[in-house]
Order: C-alpha cells, then structure tokens, then sequence
C-alpha cells in the first residue's frame, strides 16, 4: 500500500442513502485495487473529530442528497483544510439547485426546456389548481414534475393529462420543499461525464440510456437489466461532437471541478437540451460515470486514483 | 433523430435471457431503498418486526454456549439430519403443548426460520395460479413467497377478532365456483402481523371446519403466541385438528432471530415431504444453532425469559397507544394483547406509501399498508412495530410521524386528493 489514505464518505441520512453507500464502496475497491489504503465512513458526529484526528489526504465524498451536494460538506472541508475530489462549495450549491443551473447554463447558450420552480407556499397562496391549469396550458403536456434537490429520479414522473398531475406533485413535494415543472423533451437520453485530470476539463463518450419501460427512474436505473446503455451513443459524430462541447460547457459554466456527470436530450429533430448537473455522479455498479470511464478506454483503479493525486493538498 | 452508429450495449445483466418467469418480480425498489436508513441512530425506527434481544440475558446464552461447546461440539459442528436435531424436536414438543397441540416428535421438522418452513411448503403445493387465502392484511413475508410461487393471493375480510368464518367460506365457494384451485389458507392466529388482532376460539373452530369441508390446508403460523399481555390466547387450531392443519413455530420471538431456527408440525404424509424438500434444499438445518437453542432450552428458565418479554412488551405497547392517542388523534389502531403491531387506519386520501420520504426526513421509518396486500391495497394504513425502539423512541416515532401526517395533510389540502 502507497502513503496515501483516502477517506471514502457513504451512507448518511438521505433519501438516497442506499445509491451512496454502493457507490462508496465501488470508489473504495477501485481505490484499494490501485493501492491507495482507503476508509469507508459515514457522516455522523464524530467524523469532524475523526477528521482532524486522522487528517486524511483526500476525501472522496459519495455523499448524494443534500448533505454530500449542497455545497455545505464542501464548505467543511474547504474550512478544514482536507483535500477533497470534485468541485467546490460554490459549484456544488450552483448544480445542485437545479433552476438556478438551468439559469446559468442557459446564459451561456445552451437550451434548457422551458419550465417553472415553485415552493409549496406559492401553490398555497396562488391556489395550486389554479396555477396548475396555467402551466399545463403554457408548457403543454407531457411535463416533466421533479423535485428540484433530488437525486436518482426520486420523486420525478412524467405527468401527461392534468388529471395525473396533483399526485405528482404531492410525491416531489415528499422529496423537496420546491418542485420543479418542465416541458418534457422527447428524445435520445444521454449522460456525458466530464473529468479533469489536469489538463482541463474533457467529456467522456456519452452514454445512451434506453430503458425497458421508457422511463429511467429508480428502478430502472439500480436493477441491473432494466436499462440497456450503448456507449458510444448511437447518433451522429457531430451531434455527439456537440454533445461533448455543451457538457464541457455547462460544467465549467457552473464552475464544476475534476468531475461531473450532465444529463442531457437529444430530439428528434438534432437539438441538445441541458437537463442537469451532478457534481457527485452515482459510481454504483450500473452507474453512467464509470460506464464512460471505462469506454473511454481507461481503468477505474488509475482514473479514481489520478483523481485523488489532484485533489492531495500539498 | 437517427441512429446511425453501432455502439457496445450493455445492461449490467448478461443472464437477462436467462432467468426463470418467477424471477421477474425480484428488482430493487424505491421504498426499499428508502429503508435504509433505519440502521442510522438518529432514525427511530417503527418499521422492522425485530425483537428486543437486548431484553435476553447474555449470560443465559454463553452459558447454553459453554454447555454446547463443552458436551456436544463435535455434533454442533457437523452436518445433521434433515428432520433436524431430536433432543429439540422433543423440546419443541413441550413448547407446542403449551399452545394445547398434542404431537409426535416424528412429525416435527426443524427449519432455517419458520420463514423457511413457509417456502418449503408453498413449494409443496403451490402451483403457478393456485389461490393461497390470506387475512387482510396479512404478513409481508408470506405474502413475498406466495408472491415469487406465482400464486394468487386472496384476501379475506378480517376485523378485530381476526378472519371472518363468513368472509371466507363466500370467498372460498366463489373462487371454486369460478374453476379456482384454492390450495391453502396461511393465518398468523395471535397478534397478527401486521394487524395485532387475534382470532377468537370460535372462530378458529368455523375457520377449520369451512377448511376441511372445501380440502383446503391451513397453514398456522405462530411466532407470537407465547408474548401475550393479558389472557392467554386460545389453544392453536392445530390443536383441534391433526391432519388439515400444518403448524408453524419459531425462536426468532421468544429466543433470537439471529440463530435462524424455526420449526413445522404437518401431518406424517406431508412431513415426509418436507424434510427431503429440507434436504434437497440445504442438506440440514443449521446443527450449531439448533443446538444452541436446544442447550438454552435446558439450562436457562425460558419460560421465566418469555415472562421477561411480555412484560416489557406490554410496556412499550402502552407506550405506543398513548402515543398514537396523543399525536395522531384522527389515526384509527387495533389494541393488541400482544405481539409486536399496531395496524393504523389514516384519515381519508392520506398515502402511507407517499409519506415515506418525507418521514425520512423526520427521522422515523414505519412500513406502509402496501407491504401486507398482494392486490396493491394498504395505502391508508401503517404498520408501527413497538417491540424494538425504547418505550422513548416509540413515542419520539410517533410525534414525529405525526409531523409526516401533517406536512401530507397540508400538501392534500393544497393540491386534492392524488388517487
């Protein structure tokens, strides 16, 4: 084993805590394979304790949900002074509020579908029936209803008559305190991964998910089986060549660091529409980040620990 | 937009192709997903039916250890019959005598769980579209494996005082008229789960002679019997009847569910069946754990232990029902006299199912009503599990779950009923 020690962070009290600790314990077996001395942990009440007693290298958060996303585990550690993989408090808390993505990504050119982020208390006060009728008139069915901080397609569905669409709003409200509607884009879905290992950032080839049931939500996207993903996607050179371009470019749009994972659409008639930004992708056994990695024809052990040398304090 | 290129496909299963129809239902679900975090400290938990082993005495268990170790190690350590130990069954025996069964120790069979028992007989006898008849609700588990047996689950209307003799004898003779092979009625006849509630003496005697007119075997699962609060419930239905009924036990309630030992009484044709389906299945159950159940049974007062549980059983179930009266005053409970549950009925529109996360949120777990319906029925009710958490942390579970009630209750006012 090499001097370095990384601490692998997992788990936590979210609603995705199941995808986190997969997901921790992939990076910490990729980690052991390239020789690194790894600790899988939780966040819990003695980490900041255990932290500056052990005073890891690097941290390597696959915290996801707003604990490991939302910029404050990252302001811990910034404080801290541990070295930690992925981008900072600030990119963080930019991703992971997704209108406030789609806004920035949007300045920069790049489409977005057309959508509306309301908190509970607005559908309170506005009469929700109401304003419901109204955004079904204006953005048309289908929509797509998500919580917007969320993670792994919890509480999102896809909602195409009116009469579907107080249920889905009541389960993304189980999720979050705001609730995003969106035009629903139909298309080619696709997650381009975005790594830096020091020479700037570069997407990865883009992963085509093609699920069973048409829809990639929780199920689909952890059973292994129920979703087939082509990588290389099977669509033009250049539409994928403009797919890259746009994934490098909402990345460092947001100020995203080392990785990132963005989700996007390809319709029907070529156009590339943003959908989101995750600043800690899954790395689950079916997850799209390390697809790419190994399509790109790179190891996991190498990537991970390239990674880990860049995000060592020195 | 066209595909124009051929890339690798890959869908993290090279078997897809492979496996077997009933294996179609086993995927990962979200809720599943969402019980995660039960094993976090901050989260009370009212959702797994654990037993509070930390109520046994660990001296009780290194001395039956000690004992195992010290007299029969070299039989603890190696494989044994597929019937499972003698000296159990022989103990078994007395533990079944104080539910009023008379039995052979020839017709016993030891299992890794009842749980176990439970699939090695619906193997026996279900076929793909059989109708196994359940109560409603009824246990989650049986409900999995008449599930993945692809059989059909009917549920029968049961109420406080457990199944209704007329419920099923209607829907008994309307599944036969209808060309239906009803093959087993499967009850948890003592403080039910998930409901708590138990089935009167009466009742027992109706559901058996409804059985035996229509040749249908009731399977008799019993894992709670002995944790009672108040009376003692009657004599098991085995009791009445030797030869329609097959007769599930358990140590996981009144011992440990750790050691993984259960045990079936059936009818000698029947048994035979069972143990080389035993055999087939894993060889022998586990000898170590039988016979360290087996040394407990000897050495330690167990009957004194089982009095140990009740009592605090007993405590945590008040706890419980003050809490709900309290806190979730427009929630309906059974009152059990003992066992594990409460089976709460939640006001109108409310979905158990949909509160789930944001009890996440608020740090409690509970299992929705689904869990306990084979035809998607249950999402007004919650199972709440008072025997694991402190009698603190069941009331701390309550409060906060009256929390998730409101905050669903609020967004139902906000945008109407979903269903």
């Amino acid at each position: 084993m090499s001097e370095l020690r990384v601490l692998v962070l997992a788990g936590g009290i979210s609603h995705e805590r199941d995808v986190s600790l997969k997901s921790g314990r992939r990076v910490a077996d990729a980690l052991t394979d390239a020789g690194v001395t790894t600790e899988i942990r939780e966040p819990d009440g003695e980490l900041v304790g255990h932290l500056m007693a052990t005073r890891p290298d690097v941290v390597w958060s696959t915290l996801h949900g707003a604990v490991g996303e939302d910029g404050s585990l990252q302001d811990l550690l910034q404080l801290a002074g541990v070295g930690f993989v992925g981008s900072d408090s600030a990119g963080a808390r930019l991703a992971w509020d997704k209108p406030v993505a789609k806004v920035l990504v949007a300045k920069q050119g790049i489409q977005t579908a057309e959508s509306i982020a309301l908190p509970k208390s607005s559908f309170r006060e506005l009469n929700a029936e109401s304003v419901l009728a109204m955004v079904g008139t204006e953005l048309g069915f289908p929509v797509i209803v998500k919580p917007t901080k969320s993670g792994s397609a919890q509480g999102c569905a896809k909602v195409s008559e009116p009469k579907s669409f107080a249920k889905a709003m009541v389960d993304a409200f189980a999720y979050s305190d705001q609730v995003m509607i969106e035009r629903f884009v139909s298309g080619t879905e696709l997650a381009v991964s975005v790594i830096d290992l020091g020479l700037g950032p570069v997407a990865l080839p883009a992963v085509e998910i093609v699920p069973d049931s048409g829809e990639f939500g929780y199920n689909e996207r952890y059973t292994p089986g129920q979703t087939n993903y082509y990588v290389p996607a099977r669509l033009d050179e250049a539409v994928l060549t403009e797919a890259a371009r746009i994934a490098v470019a909402a990345h460092n749009s947001l100020g995203l660091t080392q990785l990132s994972r963005i989700d996007l659409i390809v319709d029907d008639a070529g156009e590339i529409w943003f959908l989101e930004a995750n600043v800690t992708p899954g790395m689950t056994e079916t997850s799209l980040f390390p697809q790419a990695i190994v399509a790109s024809g790179a190891s996991l052990p190498e990537t991970y620990l390239a990674l880990v040398k860049l995000a060592q304090k020195v | 937009m066209t595909k124009t290129r051929a890339g690798g496909v890959t869908n993290f299963d090279a078997w897809k192709h492979a496996y077997a129809a009933r294996a179609e239902n086993l995927a990962v679900s979200e809720v599943r997903a969402l019980f995660s975090v039960v094993s976090r400290p901050e989260v009370v938990s009212l959702a797994g039916g654990m037993p509070d082993v930390a109520a046994l005495d660990p001296a009780l268990v290194e001395k039956a250890f000690a004992s195992l170790m010290a007299n029969r190690r070299d039989l603890a350590l190696q494989y044994g019959g597929g019937q499972g130990d003698f000296r159990l069954r022989e103990q078994i025996q007395e533990i079944m005598a104080l539910e009023g069964i008379h039995s052979s120790v020839e017709d016993i069979t030891v299992t890794t769980g009842s749980q176990h028992a439970l699939e090695l007989i619906s193997d026996l006898f279900l076929d793909q579209g059989d109708v196994v008849l359940v109560e409603a609700p009824s246990y989650v588990g049986a409900v999995g494996i008449f599930r993945h047996k692809e059989a059909h689950i009917e549920h029968v209307f049961t109420d406080e005082h457990g199944i209704s003799p007329q419920a099923l004898a209607e829907s008994a003779d309307q599944l036969i008229a209808a060309g239906k092979r009803i093959k087993l009625l499967y009850l948890v006849p003592n403080f039910a789960n998930p409901s708590g509630v138990t089935l009167t003496a009466e009742r027992r005697l109706e559901v058996l002679e409804i059985c035996k007119q229509r040749g249908i075997l009731i399977v008799e699962d019993n894992p709670y019997g002995q944790l009672y609060f108040g009376e003692k419930p009657p004599n098991a239905i085995r009791s009445l009847d030797e030869q329609n009924v097959v007769y599930l036990g358990s140590f996981s309630k009144i011992l440990s569910p750790g050691l993984r030992v259960g045990y079936v009484l059936a009818p000698p044709a029947i048994r035979d069946k069972l143990v080389l389906a035993n055999e087939s299945a894993i060889l022998s159950p586990a000898s170590f754990a039988q016979m360290l159940v087996s040394e407990y049974l000897s050495i330690a007062d167990w009957q004194k232990q089982i009095e140990t549980y009740r009592d605090l059983y007993r405590t945590k179930r008040d706890a419980a029902l003050q809490a709900v009266e309290q806190f979730l005053p427009r929630v309906h409970t059974t009152r059990p006299d003992g066992g594990f549950f409460l089976w709460l009925t939640l006001p109108e529109g409310l979905n158990s199912k949909e509160m789930l996360p944001l009890a996440v949120t608020e740090l409690v777990a509970y299992t929705p009503g689904t869990a306990f319906f084979g035809d998607g029925r249950g999402a007004d009710n919650i199972r709440i599990c008072f025997s694991h958490p402190t009698a603190d942390n069941v009331r701390v579970g309550i409060e906060r779950l009256s929390r998730v009630l409101n905050q669903q209750i609020e967004l139902l006012d906000t945008f109407g009923k979903t269903d």
